[in-house]
């Protein structure tokens, strides 16, 4: 019962989040938005028991990631969205079909499917567990995310960096 | 079985030559090229000889077997060739003729440009033309048929660049293919009904149906349309209008096609026919009766034509008459004896029309002629002597032949008296326009100017101007004695009627032969009286030609003048030309314009070649907006698939 | 005790708002956090799974997927200030011609 009703506050507190960001034009707004429904999952989670998990969620999304995000907003002193003349394919195809789909999926889940539940905390996920787990069975794929991370990092600084031609002073942003 | 003749050498030998010319001709020099054309074609002539010289010892009728060609079924059409009396004729006419012809050539297209294109048509013709009559079957005749109408059509067509030209070539082939259209169904009669075109087999089927004397039963339809096929081929009415227009071409051409050869094909394929007309006494009647107004049509056009080459080509349509009538009256001898005849003297008559033209400088209209008797004494007398012989006096080729048909044609089963009168009458008319050419040309006072003489004529074949009139080179006077020496003895084959007896087996009847046996005993006397009758026509023509031309020269115009529009009707050739423009030529390019062209061609076929084109391009302009550069168009698509995918998996789950 | 078939269709939820804001968002920050929206449905969906078939390979995969998710962002991020710089704009309907 307590599980019910914490999933279902939490839930609904994600899905506010998440059409929050949808509803907002300034990306800012929709930034902050995405953190609230980052912790809210962190907090189902919890729920699941993926206690690590969780943690990994707030420190690294909510924490790096996002705040990536909003420095990146802050450098490009993105303003509030201009209604410029869009896809009419995007509208009139792409958003009907997903909520179709959507639709399909949820009712597919709800009646049709057999799958049994999950107690509070079933998943006993401490760091211990998943250490080994991740340093035995996972080991060469997390090797090479490793590599794929350095990579990004490389590949983050030469994109972003600036020409050496034009001097700072020159450039308007 | 007799030995091989390797009939098949007579044609082959004028297609290598033609071949020859053709392909290489342009990179010879005149006298190579003559040299070819002239060794391929008497080759092919002394090739008749020897087969004439071994005639005594075949067995004919003599076919050879070349090689298969339609194996259908039970259909079955070879390569084969034919030989017996008639074809014997036809060839040693047709080569010798041909051959004499060449050699004219030769001098008169001396400095005409594509000397080499010349000779290789005429080989090609010659080709064609002894395809036909050596053919052993009627698809093989075909052939030649149509060959001889492209040989012709070439030839008339050989001064292309001029229009008038071009379309006289074009005018042929369309007139030709007409009457080809007749011949055409007329073996497909034969094919159905007696399941081959052979001419042994043909023939023994032919003879075993019984006479027709009522309406259009199988023998008379196919008669009346091998008369339809003869009838463009051999320039009857209706379809002789193109042959005065083949005048375009040069000379020597108008007199062996015209004149000697091609258009006889016609005469010659009835004569062949013989056993189905035969058995047919109505398409009998029709071709006699054709056969008879073409004569006395023609010849009254003749006589007011003013251009020397028109009056003959109107001549030689009177004469085929002539020969048609002979055949209609079933007297085929009498017919393919005149068509002998005539290759001589219409030959002669026109190669020394050509030497006459030659000689002013390309001048052909007779009103510019006149005293040229002095200037070439040897055209002069080899002309006469066709001329003679063309009117029928005795006792030159022309009497004889034109008699024996006039003969048959009053005394004959199927003649009548009709036929005699109107070839009596007929008879008059070609002895006057002869006259009146001959009087025209050479007697009198030169009237041409020498002025006129820089070549600006009108049917200008020679564009130089010469000055004084010349006599022609040795290389064409020869063709003319010795055809002139044929005009003069030709006739004498039938002195007895040898001539006719050794064509006998070729159309032998018996039936025909036991009643003319009987009439022919009892009526010498009104044979004599005829003849007579015959000259005297002849003789009046000369007088009044005379009379008119030579004498009071004033009297032409004053006639002409009193016959006021009838006579404007006769040098307008009755405004026949004018008449099948109207009635056949306006709606029908009219018709082929409007529905054919517009309607069809540019609104169904390009139009759908265009609009598959434009709507392809409508199709993809459409298209292209997917690939815009948006990326939520993209995405958009991207996820509307994906929903779709999906949908699909959860229905093939539940399923 | 909750059903699983609950937290997945929380995790599609956000799925759909993550692809909706993708079409309908002009702006290229936010569409790439509606990215990242739809990157954690899938976590939530592979938590979910783990715990229902009580197996710890999808938690472990959880750290994968944000491994590859925060490498994709910084390296897309860094894309969008290059962009930036030449079209001066982040209005991606008007950056829809492919030479600069």
């Amino acid at each position: 019962m307590l599980h019910l009703v914490l999933f279902l506050v939490f839930g609904a507190i994600c899905v506010a989040g998440a059409i929050n960001l949808l509803a907002q034009s300034h990306p800012i707004s929709s930034a902050l938005s995405l953190v609230v429904v980052m912790a809210s999952l962190a907090v189902e989670y919890l729920l699941l028991g993926a206690e690590f998990v969780a943690a990994v969620q707030v420190i690294v999304y909510a924490g790096a990631v996002m705040v990536l995000f909003v420095f990146v907003i802050m450098l490009l002193n993105a303003g509030a969205e201009e209604r410029t003349k869009g896809s009419h394919v995007a509208l009139a195809l792409g958003v009907p079909g997903v909520l179709a789909g959507g639709l399909l999926v949820a009712w597919t889940l709800l009646k049709r499917s057999d799958t049994g539940t999950v107690a509070l905390g079933s998943l006993h996920g401490d760091p211990k567990t998943i250490a080994s787990f991740l340093f035995h069975e996972f080991l060469l794929p997390f090797e090479i995310t490793s590599i794929l991370v350095l990579i990004a990092i490389m590949g983050a600084v030469v994109l972003a960096s600036r020409p050496d031609l034009k001097p700072p002073a020159g450039k308007e942003s | 079985m007799t030995s091989s003749l390797h009939l098949w050498l007579i044609p082959i030998l004028p297609l290598i030559g033609a071949a020859v010319n053709g392909f290489f001709g342009k990179r010879f020099s005149r006298r190579t090229v003559a040299a070819v054309a002239l060794t391929f074609c008497g080759a092919a002539f002394v090739k008749a000889l020897v087969v004439a010289a071994q005639f005594s010892s075949l067995e004919l009728p003599h076919t050879e077997f070349l090689a298969h060609w339609i194996r259908s079924g039970d259909f079955l059409v070879n390569f084969e060739f034919y030989l017996d009396q008639l074809t014997l004729v036809m060839l040693l006419v047709v080569t010798g003729v041909g051959f004499l012809i060449h050699i004219y050539s030769v001098g008169y297209m001396w400095e005409e440009g594509g000397f080499y294109r010349f000779f290789s048509y005429l080989n090609l013709f010659m080709f064609f033309m002894l395809t036909l009559v050596l053919a052993g079957n009627y698809l093989q005749m075909f052939i030649g048929w149509e060959g001889v109408g492209l040989a012709s059509y070439l030839l008339i067509g050989f001064y292309f660049t001029r229009d008038s030209a071009a379309n006289a070539g074009k005018k042929a082939f369309i007139v030709n293919r007409i009457g080809d259209f007749g011949f055409l169904i007329a073996l497909f009669l034969m094919i159905k009904h007696w399941g081959s075109l052979n001419f042994g087999e043909v023939f023994v089927a032919a003879a075993k149906l019984p006479v027709e004397t009522a309406g259009f039963g199988l023998l008379t339809s196919i008669g009346l349309l091998l008369m339809v096929g003869a009838a463009g081929k051999s320039a009857q009415i209706p379809l002789y209008v193109w042959l005065p227009d083949a005048m375009e071409g040069p000379t020597p051409v108008s007199a062996l096609i015209h004149a000697a050869t091609m258009v006889t094909a016609g005469v010659y394929m009835v004569a062949r026919s013989h056993v189905i007309f035969d058995l047919a006494p109505n398409a009998l009647t029709v071709v006699a009766i054709v056969g008879t107004l073409t004569a006395l049509f023609a010849a009254t056009i003749g006589i007011a034509q003013t251009d020397i080459k028109k009056v003959l080509a109107y001549s030689t349509v009177s004469q085929l008459g002539y020969m048609f009538l002979g055949c209609g009256v079933a007297a085929y001898s009498a017919g393919i004896f005149h068509l002998m005849t005539h290759a001589f003297f219409k030959g002669l008559l026109f190669l020394a029309a050509g030497s006459v033209i030659h000689a002013i400088g390309g001048e052909q209209d007779m009103r510019k002629m006149g005293g040229l008797r002095q200037y070439i004494p040897w055209t002069f007398l080899t002309m006469t002597i066709a001329t003679f012989a063309i009117a029928g006096f005795w006792p030159l080729a022309g009497f004889f032949s034109k008699d024996e048909i006039l003969w048959q044609a009053f005394s004959s089963k199927h003649g009548s008296w009709v036929f005699w009168l109107i070839g009596v009458v007929t008879a008059f008319i070609t002895s006057f326009y002869m006259f009146r050419l001959w009087f025209m040309t050479f007697f009198g006072d030169y009237r041409g100017s020498e002025a006129d003489n820089h070549g600006h004529s009108a049917h200008d074949e020679h564009g130089h101007g010469h000055g004084t009139p010349h006599e022609s080179p040795m290389v064409m006077l020869a063709p003319l004695a010795i055809l002139a020496v044929l005009s003069f003895v030709g006739g004498w084959v039938n002195i007895g009627g040898r001539f006719e007896h050794f064509l006998a087996p070729v159309f032998h009847n018996p039936a025909m032969e036991a009643a003319s046996e009987a009439t022919e005993a009892g009526n010498h006397g009104t044979e004599h009286l005829l003849m007579a009758i015959s000259l005297a026509a002849a003789a009046l023509g000369l007088y009044f030609a005379y009379l008119l031309y030579l004498k009071r020269r004033d009297l032409p115009q004053k006639i002409a003048d009193a016959l006021g529009g009838f006579y404007q009707a006769v040098v307008h050739k009755y405004y026949v030309d004018e008449i099948y423009a109207t009635l056949f030529v306006k709606p029908l390019v009219d018709g082929s314009t409007r529905i054919l062209w517009h309607g069809v061609d540019q609104g169904v076929i390009d139009a759908a070649v265009n609009d598959t084109a434009d709507g392809a391009r409508h199709v993809s302009d459409a298209a292209r907006h997917m690939q815009s550069g948006n990326l939520r168009s993209y995405a958009g698509w991207v996820a509307a698939g994906g929903a779709l995918i999906i949908a699909y998996m959860i229905w093939m789950g539940i399923r | 005790m909750v059903p699983v078939s609950y937290y997945l269709v929380l995790s599609g939820i956000l799925f759909a708002c993550g692809v909706v804001g993708f079409l309908i968002k002009r702006n290229i920050i936010t569409i790439f956090m509606s990215i990242e929206l739809m990157l954690n449905g899938v976590n939530l969906s592979f938590v979910a799974f783990a715990a229902h078939l009580q197996k710890f390979s999808g938690q472990v995969f959880v750290f994968f997927v944000m491994v590859v998710a925060a490498a994709e962002a910084a390296v897309g991020l860094a894309i969008i200030i290059a962009v930036f710089r030449t079209r001066e704009t982040l209005n991606v309907d008007q950056v829809n011609l492919l030479k600069l």
